[in-house]
Formats: structure tokens, C-alpha cells, sequence
């Protein structure tokens, strides 16, 4: 055998490579890196399963129930549609926590968006101490959402508050603001507002992706500065608007942190701060009824998923995508 | 360069504009501010001043402040400190390898269903934190992960799997910037997806790999919700938990004490930014503008 194949081993061996190689190329291809996809998807598909799926699904189910967190889940009786009930027909604090989340976002989260394209494009020129003034405007955003801001926040706007203190110059004499039921959520928004910085750095990351020649051919075309920003700046900015706007709005929905300091963990003064997110976790852990806040939570999360297809399938409309696929 | 003439006179003209641009950025800057730079003083003031003085710069010097919040507690802040330190270095680990991972699938390679992962991905991005911390607290507290021997684990499992989307979806992003021709080409070398990944892909994500890290330390740092619902014994605190003992404790008399340790816990992530900013800015010129 052995001597038979050596007597021809050059014709041999270029048929079987290239027998081979024909036979490889396609098996190669789309199998191994399928296999590889796997592989490499595996982390987040185990986390998505075991972390994310399945207990929602257990939570969707637990919903229907009484279940309180303390005895056994063996132990939640099935109550059918109780709960959503409840929370429809007979529970105030629960369209409290709407009202005052809707209004939130509303009202928080353009403003925040306005101010974050307005000093953004400022900013976008390059120019000496840019990358300063940059960091310093982000700087907000960074430490916002923690705790110890929201304290230093909170009595920032309390009566002996710094933000009295700027009253007292014109002669104004300001008050408790955060004790003050038709003002705690306000300095909530400008807690919010303050922050900026995030949306402010992906719009700076969009504006430097506008190709310069673009401008360039507005300029020749005779387009002034307000023409260049509606017609070139606006188009091409339209897909980081609306990623910013999905992702503040639904941010909007979750501020939790500092309305749990601002009121100490009960969404006072009379339930003005009570964000939906911190009703949950009142009805949840210190209320103890997680069927209740199970319910809740599908809520939400039915509102917020109504609330970015609308985004989406606006979105159609005036998100300018230039790049690639499309192509 | 063939538009250099037309846009140098234009800056020249731009030059009075510059000053005003300059001057409207620096009052914002002062409003945007004002806050922190009134946090440190107050930190430095004593009891009756907090009370009578609204300004930043305190009369009566107290240092003394930050050792009282220090001890404040039955528990010292050194405690906290580590307890947040190692949760948020351990997030970060975490997050880095399980996302970069999931995000070379979906950015580079061509599997069965892949369209709808990364579908049913992007929705996960969208899903509220709130929202699955029930699900998840009350699966953790099956496994008897919750108040458990090590409470951390429930902090620190889905940070081990991806889960936070919103790096994923931030590398896939980075990931579709880097040309394709630089695959191509170890593909043709022989390289496998594995090979791709160890030697194409993953050097040249460093840039998200460190926007990646930033945000989640700092996030984790901040993080409050889980925090609060998992840990509940003092010695388990981290910073966040541990700061809310000073609100439901304070008569007037902790206010002091209570913004030294507000100062001291937003450190980290000031030094931490200022020593990662520039690596950032250039991680997103580099790769971002030219392959």
C-alpha cells in the first residue's frame, strides 16, 4: 500500500489537498464559527436563562399570588388577579407613584437632553482647555446617582442650604424646599438636570463623527451656521438624540436613590417623592407583600416596553442612520 | 487640506464668538460646581455654623468632622470601604470578561439565531434594574444566597454573566468599528474564531475594555438599590447602605460628620476618573477615528 501511493506522490498529494480543501473550506466556515458563537455566548446566555428569564417568569407567576418574602414560596397562595386589581382600583399610593414618576421624567429628562446638546456644541470645537471644561461638566454624572450626593443634594436645599443662601443675596427668603410637598420633587429634577455630563459626552462622541466635508459643502452651497446645524448636524446627531433619549427616559422612570434619601425611604413629604421604584420597594421589603410588588414590577416593566416600541417605531421617522447596512 | 483656506477665516471670525463661548461655559461651570465645591467647606464646619452659615468656606475650621463620621457607627468606615472596594473590583472583573466575551459573538461571529439574541439583548437593555431585583432576590433567596454566609454573591453572580447589557451592547458597538479587513486577514493566516479573538480582537478592544471597567467601578461604587435589599448586617455594609444610617440618625448634631463622609466616599471616584480621563479620551480618538 505504502509502496503503491509512493510511486505517484506528487499527482497524489495536489489531488488530496486540493480534494480537501475544496471538501474543508465550506465545513470550516459557518459550523466551526457557529460552534464558536456558542461558546463564546455561553456566559451571557446561562446568565440570561438563570438570572434574567426564569425568575421573571417565577416572579410573573408569583404575582398572581400572596407571597410575602418571609415563608416559604410553597406556601403563596394562587389569588388570580388580585393583585392587579388592587393596584388598579383600590391602592392610592400606587397612582401617586405614577403621577410623580411620569411627571419626573417628563419633565426632567428634556431638559436634561437640552441642556447636554447645548453644551455639548459648545464644546465641540477643539480648542485649549476643552478636554478640562469636558471633564469637569461629566463630573456630575459620575457621582449623581450615589448616595452621598443625594444627602449633600437634600440639604443643599434645605433651610440653612446653600440654595438659600443664593436667595438671600437678592433679598429672597427661601424655605425648606425639600420639607415642602409642591417643591421636594422639583429639586429631585434639578438633581437630575445637574447631571448632564453623560448625555452631553455621547453627543460629543456623535458630533465628532459628522464628516467634516459635509460642513465644508454646506459652507460652499451658501448655508449659514443655524442652516449647517438643522440641515447637517441635526440629521447625522438624529440616531445619538434618540439613544439618548430611550436611555434617559427610561433612567428617568428609575431614579430611586435620592428620593429614598430626600425622604428617608418613604417617598414623603405626603408621598411628593414617591417614585414608582421606591413604592415597590416599600410594598416589597418593608411591607413584605412581593406578590403585590411582583405585580408591580410586571407593570412597569409592560409600561416601559410600551414606552420605547412608541420611541422605536417613531424613531422610523427622524433617525438618519448612515452608516452600512442599509447600504 | 483642500478646505483650508475657507476654514481658517472662518475661525478668525469665530474670534469675538470664542470669548463669549468661553465666558457663557465658564458660568455654567461655576452653577454646575458650586455644589461640590459646597460639600468640602461645609465638611469643615462646626455644629453651630452648619446652622447660621450657607456659604462654602466655613468660619471655624473642623477638621475634627471626618474622624467623627469615621467612627461615626458601631462600625468604623474602613469597614465600608472594603466591603465597597472589593464588591465593585470584583464587579469589574466580572463584567469586563463575561461582556467582551458576548460581544465578540455578536459582533464577529456568524451563529444560528444570532439575529434574535442579539434582539432579545437589546431588550434586556431596557429592562429596569428594579425590576429584575425582584425576581432575582427572591430566586437568591431560594439558594439561600441571601443574608448568607457571604452575602455578596447575590451582588456579584450576574455581574459574573453578562448580564449588564449595556456593556455588551457597548462593545458589540466598539467592536463593529474595527475594520473587518483585520479578521479577514488572520482568517486567511489560519486563525480560528479563538485566535481572532485572542489576537485580533481582544488588543484592540482595550479602549472599551477600559471605558468598561471605569463605568462599572464607578456604578458599582454608587450602586444603591441591591445594595440595600441584599446586605443587612453592619459589618457587611458597604458605603452607600452605610451612609443611610447617618439619615435616619441625625438630629442636626451629625450633619458635619455626615458631609465629611460624603466627601471622603465620593473620592474614589474622582481620583478615579481623573486618573482614567485621558486614557478614555484618547482610547475614543485613537480607535475611533482612523483603522
Amino acid at each position: 500500500m505504502a509502496l503503491t501511493t509512493a510511486n505517484s506522490p506528487s499527482v497524489r498529494a495536489s489531488q488530496g489537498t486540493g480534494a480537501s480543501a475544496k471538501r474543508r473550506r465550506p465545513r470550516r466556515g459557518p459550523q466551526r464559527e457557529g460552534l464558536a458563537g456558542y461558546i463564546f455566548l455561553s456566559p451571557w446566555l446561562i446568565g440570561l436563562m438563570g438570572i434574567t428569564a426564569i425568575p421573571m417568569l417565577l416572579s410573573l407567576y408569583l404575582s398572581f399570588t400572596n407571597y410575602d418574602v418571609l415563608s416559604p414560596l410553597g406556601e403563596a397562595e394562587w389569588v388570580g388577579l388580585a393583585n392587579y386589581k388592587r393596584m388598579f382600583t383600590s391602592d392610592p399610593s400606587y397612582w401617586r407613584s405614577v403621577t410623580v414618576t411620569v411627571s419626573f421624567a417628563l419633565i426632567a429628562v428634556p431638559l436634561k437632553l437640552a441642556a447636554a446638546l447645548g453644551v455639548a456644541l459648545l464644546l465641540n470645537k477643539a480648542w485649549r482647555g476643552v478636554g478640562l471644561f469636558r471633564g469637569l461638566f461629566y463630573l456630575p454624572s459620575l457621582i449623581g446617582g450615589s448616595v452621598a450626593l443625594a444627602i449633600v443634594w437634600v440639604n443643599m436645599f434645605n433651610r440653612e442650604g446653600a440654595f438659600n443662601g443664593f436667595l438671600a443675596i437678592f433679598g429672597i427668603e427661601g424655605k425648606p424646599w425639600v420639607n415642602d410637598p409642591s417643591w421636594a420633587l422639583e429639586t429631585l429634577m434639578v438633581l437630575a438636570i445637574w447631571q448632564f455630563g453623560a448625555p452631553m459626552v455621547i453627543f460629543l462622541a456623535g458630533l465628532k463623527q459628522v464628516p467634516t466635508e459635509l460642513y465644508e459643502a454646506a459652507s460652499v452651497d451658501g448655508a449659514g451656521r443655524f442652516r449647517q446645524f438643522m440641515s447637517v448636524t441635526l440629521p447625522m446627531l438624529s440616531p445619538v438624540i434618540f439613544f439618548n433619549l430611550v436611555l434617559e427616559t427610561i433612567n428617568g422612570f428609575q431614579g430611586f436613590t435620592a428620593a429614598f434619601v430626600l425622604s428617608d425611604g418613604t417617598g414623603g413629604p405626603v408621598d411628593s417623592t414617591l417614585m414608582y421604584t421606591l413604592n415597590l420597594y416599600l410594598k416589597g421589603w418593608r411591607e413584605y407583600e412581593m406578590g403585590y410588588a411582583s405585580a408591580m414590577a410586571w407593570v412597569f416593566l409592560l409600561a416601559i416596553g410600551i414606552i420605547t416600541a412608541v420611541f422605536f417605531s417613531t424613531g422610523r421617522f427622524w433617525v438618519h442612520y448612515s452608516d452600512g447596512d442599509d447600504r | 487640506m483642500v478646505a483650508s483656506t475657507p476654514a481658517a477665516s472662518r475661525r478668525r471670525s469665530g474670534l469675538g464668538r470664542g470669548v463669549v463661548r468661553t465666558a457663557i461655559l465658564l458660568l455654567i461651570l461655576a452653577v454646575v460646581l458650586y455644589p461640590l465645591i459646597w460639600m468640602v467647606g461645609t465638611s469643615f464646619k462646626g455644629q453651630t455654623e452648619i446652622v447660621s452659615n450657607t456659604g462654602v468656606l466655613p468660619g471655624d475650621f473642623t477638621p475634627g468632622n471626618y474622624t467623627d463620621g469615621w467612627n461615626h457607627f458601631d462600625v468604623s468606615f474602613s469597614r465600608f470601604f472594603l466591603n465597597s472596594a472589593m464588591v465593585a473590583l470584583l464587579t469589574v472583573i466580572g463584567n469586563a470578561a463575561s461582556c467582551l466575551v458576548a460581544a465578540y459573538a455578536f459582533a464577529r461571529l456568524r451563529f444560528p439565531l444570532r439575529g434574535f439574541w442579539f434582539a432579545v439583548m437589546i431588550g434586556t437593555l431596557l429592562l429596569p434594574q428594579h425590576v429584575l431585583t425582584i425576581p432575582q432576590y427572591i430566586l437568591f433567596k431560594q439558594f439561600g444566597w441571601v443574608g448568607g454566609e457571604w452575602p455578596y454573591i447575590p451582588l456579584l453572580v450576574p455581574q459574573f454573566l453578562a448580564t449588564e447589557a449595556f456593556f455588551v451592547f457597548l462593545m458589540v458597538q466598539f467592536m463593529r468599528g474595527i475594520p473587518r479587513e483585520l479578521d479577514e486577514a488572520a482568517k486567511i493566516d489560519g486563525a480560528s474564531p479563538f485566535g481572532i479573538f485572542r489576537y485580533v480582537m481582544l488588543p484592540l478592544s482595550r479602549p472599551a475594555l477600559v471605558t468598561t471597567a471605569i463605568f462599572s467601578f464607578i456604578w458599582t461604587w454608587n450602586e444603591f438599590f441591591r445594595q440595600l435589599v441584599y446586605l443587612s448586617d453592619l459589618s457587611d455594609y458597604t458605603i452607600p447602605v452605610a451612609m443611610t444610617l447617618f439619615i435616619d440618625s441625625t438630629g442636626q448634631s451629625a450633619i458635619g460628620p455626615m458631609f465629611a463622609m460624603s466627601v471622603l466616599s465620593l473620592l474614589p471616584v474622582f481620583l478615579f476618573f481623573v486618573a482614567f480621563q485621558r486614557l478614555l479620551v484618547e482610547g475614543i480618538n485613537t480607535s475611533g477615528l482612523k483603522g
